[in-house]
């Protein structure tokens, strides 16, 4: 009977061997997905009343934990909050949002990248500290957006998001309305959610991350990428070459025209920089038909249309760019109307890439990992995300935006001393409602660079709505504070 | 019976190693002292002030067992006993941590049943000088199995417990009797089979490189099949259920040398399954809850017991909270059938696989029993009593890890209970006694170290008449 026992051994061996097996599995691997999950009391509860790292703008400490003295040990806090409301998010009994959501593992300290840190506090029996995370913003470029953008009025729903054009840095991304995330992170969960419940409600929704979560029809705006895919089909062609222009285009296939609002573009034809500096439709409706569907698309996914940017931004939304069933709609795609959808993010980087001479960075939010006391753990370097131009086309419209300030319907973003380059919109979402102004620009000065979107969907019912008039301004007066001019 | 391995001119000779055990038991006592104390200072901050008391009442308990096997089982295993006090002692002290939290009173009563079942483990063995006597019982446990197997049944007495019918009620005292059935059907299965092998053992078709039995021998597997079935149907325990059957099947194989019964047994294993998954809503309640254990947090019957000791289990991580860290109280009814999960989070993965290696110890010292055993009959207890560990132990703790569907059964000598805990301490009276006759050095054999040569063969030994 020894041979069968021997085989019985073997088998138990087997069973045990697939109880540690499993052990290991539940209590190594799967471990991180357990404690993630929501049902899970225990996990909340320790990481509720533990001390979070801080996320800091700069040297500003934007989110921080403060001890206080109940059985939570900690009371998360959000000094600067409105500005900032729309990235950090808020942490509550149970789960977070914003940054605090998709840092967590850091912030809690629980990520592995953590795991010298986590092993020293082991050894010196010290309690896990998290770590903190360091945003690529500029404390002082953020209060400039919101102030510029707050000062519009209580009704004003808009955004400004602020790039630095060489490494892709956010410098300042302001949406409005906004909220304040210490009503979202007190101790009664009721009360908590009460307010949240009225923050969900409230039909200006508050709660939307206008600067990378709205996507709206860019307008005139657009009428860059339009250029740019025209430009880098004809190497011939620069500022002063005559384009197709005109007082109105019928659409192919079609029997509606549109004009220029008035504004002068040539009997037939038109030279580029009077195009963009009179934001000619009849000029760009006939380029895009010209470039065809496939030239459009190529260069607007270069832009980084249709895909999601800022992976470590939480919730951005993706723009896009739309394959356009005919071509009537082709041609109002680039004006940027029809189903063309971008975030100001989006427009941003469209800025970004030209003053960037054509280089698009991938933008990033979060630029460091420091350890409780103050050493930096990871860094982000900037990547480069695509070659979107070539740095001849990037030149002309570099040119066309400067010209644009100088002469055209930028001229409110003009600074002295600073290379200016911008490009209103004014689009419409529906036929009679009110349009949105948008204003993309970027400045240099001595080598330094910004690039800046500002979108207004909504403002005061008295103000009218123009990009210029409006979105200039506040671009202007982002771009001095990020360039140090007046200082 | 031609099984009886006779010593062969270099047969081993075993060592009593009484001392390793005392050494051991030492270490044992450590474990259940020093976890003890660990809790006492993990909750309150301070040493427990019964610390000397407790330590000594273990101390006594384990001495006494010690005693015991000295005088009467002088060859028995060493290790057993020390693997069964260190769990033992360990799953007092996690029942304390839980009674602290949960302000209940089990771990006293647990010690009071692990005194108890030191007692009878000290009375099996000074009682029973040879398990050999036991065979002439092979009908009678048979009958007083099934006798307490249906005692839960009955009016009055029997108790329902969580929905599971297994429970009896006597002068205020409850009882699992499934418990004590579990050590008597082994007797039962390995006293009529080592009749009955060679019967069951002659071919029958062969079908694919498998011999299969023939019909007329299926009589007493389908007789256990329709037992295992009728657990399952009356007393909704899927756990003994699958526990008794997988026995029976191992020590059907083990007897016959024939693989061709594991395979017939493994059919009738899914088929019973099957039709249990077809026929009953708790078996396919347990069999949906293992799939998508988070679907059914917030149901009656739910897995929200399951769920928290897997988070428990998540949250200890790889070395654990420390006694006093984690939140065990969440999982209910943890001192029994969770007693894993409150270990694995306190305690961590590195605990969980230190008691599961216990286990799998006491499994191959069970195992390496039959395998060294002289006479068939022996070789059928231990094997039977070892695959009831492994099978009790998988089942459970395979349940609690999701690694299988939960069934519900008690972790040995861990979990809070006293039938468990008293018919495991008698399972492992038995295995020493057989052990000690295995190792025993034959009559004749005047060498006790282990020297390979000796006088005794074949033809001059000397067969121990059995006792009455």
């Amino acid at each position: 009977m020894n041979k069968p026992i021997r085989t019985v051994g073997v088998f138990c061996m087997l069973l045990f061997i697939a109880l540690l097996a499993q052990s290991t599995n539940l209590q190594f691997f799967r471990s991180g997905e357990l404690n993630d999950r929501p049902e899970n009391r225990r996990v909340q509860e320790a990481r509720f009343s533990a001390e979070r790292g801080s996320i800091l703008a700069g040297d500003t400490e934007i989110a921080l934990s403060v001890p206080v003295d109940d059985r939570y040990l900690y009371q998360r806090q959000y000094p600067v909050a409105a500005p900032y409301a729309h990235m950090t998010g808020w942490f509550y009994f149970g789960g977070a949002s914003g940054l605090e959501r998709s840092q967590n593992r850091v912030l809690s300290g629980d990520d592995p990248s953590l795991f010298v840190n986590q092993l020293s506090d082991l050894l010196a029996n010290r309690n896990p500290a998290g770590s903190n995370v360091g945003l690529t913003i500029d404390p002082d470029v953020q209060q400039v957006a919101y102030d510029q953008l707050a000062a519009q009025g209580d009704d004003v729903q808009g955004a400004v998001v602020a790039l630095e054009p060489s490494t892709g840095r956010i410098l300042a991304s302001v949406s409005l309305p906004t909220f304040d995330p210490n009503q979202l992170a007190l101790r009664d969960v009721n009360q908590v959610q009460e307010n949240y419940q009225a923050l969900y409600d409230d039909e200006a929704n508050p709660l939307t991350n206008r600067a990378v979560a709205t996507t709206l029809p860019p307008g005139s705006t657009f009428k860059l990428v339009t250029a740019a895919a025209y430009l880098e089909d004809h190497p011939d062609v620069d500022a002063n070459t005559q384009v197709p222009g005109g007082s109105s285009y019928q659409l192919p296939g079609t029997r509606t025209s549109i004009a220029n609002g008035g504004r002068s573009c040539g009997e037939t034809t038109v030279s580029l920089t009077q195009a963009m500096e009179q934001s000619c439709n009849t000029t760009f409706l006939q380029l895009a038909v010209e470039e065809g569907q496939e030239g459009m698309t190529e260069v607007a996914d270069a832009f980084g249309f249709n895909a999601d940017p800022a992976e470590d931004y939480p919730g951005t939304a993706a723009s896009a760019y739309p394959d356009n069933a005919s071509d009537d709609l082709l041609a109002k795609s680039g004006i940027g109307q029809q189903d063309v959808r971008a975030t100001p993010l989006q427009m941003a980087m469209v800025a970004a890439t030209i003053a960037n001479d054509g280089v698009l960075m991938e933008p990033y939010l979060i630029d460091r990992v420091t350890s409780p006391d103050g050493e930096t753990i990871t860094r982000h370097e900037p990547e480069e995300r695509a070659e979107v131009v070539s740095s001849r086309t990037a030149g002309i419209l570099q040119e066309l935006m400067v010209n644009t300030v100088e002469q055209g319907t930028a001229r409110q973003a003009r600074i002295d001393g600073v290379e200016v380059g911008g490009k209103t919109g004014t689009a419409e979402n529906c036929d009679g409602c009110r349009p949105y102004a948008w204003f993309v620009s970027y400045g240099e000065r001595d080598g330094q660079q910004v690039a800046v979107a500002v979108m207004l969907q909504n403002v005061s019912p008295n103000v009218s709505i123009s990009g210029g008039g409006l979105g200039g301004p506040i671009a202007k007066a982002v771009m001095e504070q990020a360039l140090g001019v007046g200082e | 019976m031609s099984q009886v391995t006779s010593a062969s001119p270099d047969q081993f000779v075993h060592r009593s190693r009484r001392g390793a055990e005392l050494f051991l038991l030492i270490l044992a006592l450590g474990v259940g002292a020093g976890a003890y104390a660990a809790v006492g200072l993990g909750i309150q901050g301070e040493v427990p002030p019964d610390m000397i008391g407790y330590t000594g009442w273990l101390a006594v308990l384990m001495i006494a067992a010690h005693v015991a096997i000295r005088m009467t089982a002088q060859y028995a295993d060493p290790i057993l006993l020390p693997v069964v006090a260190a769990l033992n002692g360990l799953g007092l002290a996690v029942i304390h941590r839980l009674d602290l939290a949960n302000n209940s009173n089990f771990a006293r009563q647990q010690l009071i049943w692990m005194t108890l079942g030191v007692v009878l483990f000290i009375v099996t063995i000074t009682l029973l000088r040879d398990h050999r006597v036991l065979q002439r019982y092979t009908y009678t446990s048979g009958l007083l199995a099934i006798g307490l197997l249906l005692l839960p049944m009955m009016p009055i007495i029997g108790n329902e417990v969580r929905g599971a019918r297994i429970w009896i009620n006597v002068a205020g005292f409850s009882f699992q009797p499934g418990e004590i059935a579990k050590l008597l059907l082994v007797i039962t299965f390995a006293g009529y089979l080592v009749l009955h092998r060679d019967a069951l053992a002659l071919a029958g078709r062969r079908l694919l490189f498998v011999d299969l039995p023939r019909g007329r021998d299926l009589g007493p597997i389908l007789g256990m099949w329709l037992v295992s079935l009728g657990i399952l149907v009356f007393q909704r325990d899927l756990g003994s259920s699958l526990m008794f059957f997988g026995m029976f099947l191992v020590l059907l194989y083990v007897a016959t040398e024939r693989p061709g019964w594991l395979v017939v047994g493994g059919a009738l294993f899914v088929a019973g399954a099957f039709l249990g998954y077809q026929a009953f809503s708790h078996v396919r309640n347990r069999f949906d809850i293992w799939l998508s254990p988070f679907d059914y947090v917030d149901r009656t019957p739910g897995s929200g017991q399951l769920v928290e000791s897997m988070f428990g289990m998540a949250w200890g991580g790889l070395i654990g909270r420390g006694f006093g860290e984690g939140q065990p109280w969440r999982i209910p009814f943890a001192e029994s059938d969770f007693i894993m999960g409150a270990i694995g989070e306190e305690l961590g993965l590195t605990g969980v696989m230190a008691v599961i290696l216990l286990f799998a110890i006491i499994v191959e010292r069970g195992l390496r029993t039959a395998l060294v055993c002289r006479d068939g009959f022996g070789k059928l207890v231990a094997t039977g009593l070892a695959t009831i560990v492994a099978l009790q132990v998988f089942v459970v703790v395979g349940g609690v890890t999701t690694l299988i569907p939960l069934t519900g059964l008690t972790t040995p000598f861990l979990s809070y209970g006293g039938s468990s805990l008293v018919a495991n301490w008698v399972l492992v009276g038995l295995l020493l006694r057989i052990s000690d006759q295995a190792r025993r050095p034959l009559p004749g054999v005047e060498e006790p170290y282990g020297t390979y040569d000796s006088g005794a063969d074949e033809a001059t030994q000397v067969v121990k008449v059995v006792k009455p």
